[in-house]
């Protein structure tokens, strides 16, 4: 299943998008996302408690849960996007608690029945491992890590290991949507998480425009853009998927001319 | 203090990845990973430096006042042993934590983690507060310290808690009012952790409870130790003997493990923690986590919470804010399912009522929090033969809840 993720980073610099489930149409937006060019959809399970998310993620993961959008139907979402769209690497995007519940078999198991490709897990660092990974290795689901500016190389090579997919780096030490930071800096980060690892490294936080998506992915192997989507869904409820594709399309051009 | 306990010792965890049989863990984001691995080395550093603890004790005995006294309650164990069965009524014993500097067992964590600030450099302090009386006692560690300090409190707790906002800002502190969510505890702790994960270069963060990723919820039990290590000694000089029964609130639970731990290999020593069950637990309007959760996943350690099917964190409603948190420290969970420690809830009606019996019968006004243990007496009481020894830690004083009492029993002030 991994094969989705080598295909979609194998042509050049991708385009990864984040929406939440379950907040506006979600089954519409994803169809826009893929068709302003995204080549990886990661799929947020909205949590009561987002802590590593700014106020826009918060917010949708709120909007979310007030609909009343259960785990189950995060899962539907998945496999009816995997149905309408068999080639796009889809990742679940989450915390630990809604994730291991009920085992992490279980979850797991149903990742591999929806044809989800990885999952991001915020808070089960490689010190948890045991929570979420050797489950979702077995079902042959990608665990996707975290990198950091504060992941120095004592840590990188646990990070790596049992992670496949490819490597998010978190571009900011903070939080979802907010900073932004130096280009410089991301430069030298992807340098040094490339040259230890044989996955891709794609960068997120904080990457709101084409012009910053275009800088970034001249370096990095992929550009992660969630909260200014998230922003749209808030802005135009259950009609965001214009809006929504009018602005993957600017960011799927600027990241797929930058090399 | 590094003496080691004994083999097959209840008191040898956390393991060497911070946990508590399957609870505890370090749960956190991948940014504040390194530094909770430095805390951690530096904090057994300072486990082996006699300097660390002997700063630690100055403070304790003339910054804080300790140690705090343990009072033989004349009217409360009268009265209690009127209502029980011929030959029950335990002596009730006081661990007089609301004595301390800032009116509660909260400072005893806040010198010791300020301390480990210190040592590793940190030049600014955040913390959550639920009622403000860990926000107040970090506060006055900040500026005795001279550091920079954030609070982070819900809105909602904000308007409740007016008072300790104040006593907050008088000591120098910024209070932060957190929006998101239900706007308490819950809400004010995700926000501090989301300004760490942005801060993380020079800000420290002084969890105000037994819980959060490992090591914090080991820490802040050796620091609330004290507590219990003073009660060994005091009921020992007024006894000859060791306590029957201790009783504790159980909120995050830091009162009540600093209570317990140094008893813990005392087969002899039955322990009752208490959790906040609000309106009752059949209401669903409560902050029972044992009685009515389940293990799960959050702020850094797996621990037993409210939550539904999905895993989503419920709301958890108590008259005390102290005890309004849908968990509790992972080290209570374990205890928990080891049996070694009986978890009880009670109500908030049974808190008020001894709330007020306290007051009129000891003359001392206890902080909500500890009016739940309190409350648990007419049954432990009634349960225990009049020749044994019962320790109640009243963990704060009341003063901060007599406008939220007053409004429950309709008195217009």
């Amino acid at each position: 299943m991994s094969n989705r993720f080598e295909t979609a980073f194998a042509k050049g610099p991708a385009l990864v998008c984040f929406i939440t489930g379950g907040d506006g149409d979600t089954a519409a937006n994803l169809d826009a996302l893929v068709e302003g060019g995204a080549d990886v959809i990661e799929l947020g399970m909205p949590f009561t408690d987002p802590m590593a998310d700014g106020p826009a993620i918060q917010e949708a993961n709120i909007r979310s849960l007030d609909k009343g959008t259960r785990t189950a139907d995060i899962f539907r979402m998945a496999a009816e996007f995997r149905t309408r769209h068999p080639h796009v690497p889809l990742v679940l995007m989450g915390y630990a608690n809604p994730m291991t519940i009920r085992g992490p078999e279980w979850f797991a198991a149903e990742c591999a029945k929806a044809g989800v490709d990885g999952v991001i897990c915020v808070d089960i660092p490689p010190e948890e491992d045991a929570a979420l990974g050797p489950a979702l290795r077995e079902a042959g689901v990608s665990l996707i890590r975290l990198a950091t500016p504060t992941t120095d190389d004592a840590r990188l090579p646990a990070v790596l290991e049992g992670s496949s997919g490819f490597l998010y780096y978190v571009s900011v030490a903070g939080i979802t949507g907010m900073q932004q930071a130096a280009q410089a800096s991301i430069e030298e980060a992807v340098a040094r998480l490339k040259a230890a690892s044989d996955i891709p490294v794609a960068v997120g936080f904080g990457v709101r425009t084409p012009e910053q998506a275009s800088k970034i992915a001249k370096v990095a192997d992929g550009v992660v853009v969630g909260s200014a989507l998230v922003d749209l869904v808030r802005q135009h409820g259950d009609k965001a998927a214009g809006p929504l594709k009018e602005l993957t399309s600017a960011l799927a051009g600027a990241v797929h001319s930058a090399r | 203090m590094t003496v080691q306990p004994p083999v097959n010792s209840l008191r040898s965890l956390p393991d060497d990845t911070g946990h508590f049989g399957q609870f505890g863990g370090r749960y956190v984001a991948e940014t504040l990973m390194p530094l909770i691995l430095d805390l951690e080395k530096e904090y057994r550093k300072a486990q082996d430096d006699p300097e660390f603890w002997a700063e630690f004790d100055a403070l304790m005995k003339d910054f804080v006042g300790r140690p705090s006294p343990l009072y033989y309650a004349p009217r409360m164990t009268e009265h209690f042993r009127a209502l029980a069965p011929e030959g029950k009524g335990p002596k009730v014993y006081f661990k007089r934590e609301e004595l301390n500097h800032t009116g509660a067992h909260k400072i005893n964590n806040c010198i010791g983690q300020i301390l480990l600030a210190m040592r590793m450099g940190k030049t600014k302090i955040i913390a959550e507060t639920g009622a403000g009386q860990h926000g107040v006692a970090t506060a006055t560690v900040a500026a005795r310290f001279g550091l920079e300090c954030k609070i982070f409190m819900g809105a909602t707790d904000v308007e409740r808690q007016k008072p300790n906002v104040f006593r907050m800002k008088l000591l120098g502190a910024e209070v932060v009012p957190v929006k998101s969510g239900a706007m308490t505890l819950k809400d004010a702790m995700n926000d501090a952790l989301r300004h760490w994960v942005a801060h993380v270069h020079d800000t420290f963060y002084i969890i105000g409870t037994a819980a959060g990723p490992h090591p914090y919820p080991e820490l802040v039990r050796d620091f609330q130790s004290i507590i219990g290590k003073e009660v060994r000694e005091q009921i020992m000089e007024k006894e000859g003997r060791l306590p029957d029964m201790l009783v504790a609130a159980v909120g995050g639970g830091s009162n009540a493990i600093g209570l317990f731990h140094p008893f813990l290999d005392d087969p002899e020593v039955a322990m009752t923690g208490i959790e906040a069950a609000g309106l009752g637990i059949e209401s669903g309007k409560h902050a029972a986590s044992l009685t009515g959760g389940k293990p799960g996943i959050l702020h850094g350690n797996k621990t037993y919470l409210l939550q539904d099917e999905d895993g989503q964190i419920t709301e958890a409603h108590s008259i005390s804010a102290g005890l309004d948190y849908p968990g509790l420290g992972p080290e209570h969970s374990w205890l928990h399912e080891s049996g070694r420690v009986r978890y009880v809830p009670i109500t908030d009606d049974q808190a008020l009522e001894a709330f007020q019996l306290c007051c009129l019968l000891e003359g001392i006004i206890p902080a909500l929090e500890s009016a739940h243990a309190l409350a648990a007496l007419p049954q432990l009481t009634a349960e225990m033969d009049e020749d044994k020894i019962l320790v109640v830690n009243v963990s704060g004083r009341g003063d901060k809840d007599i406008f939220t009492v007053a409004e429950a029993l309709g008195v217009e002030l």
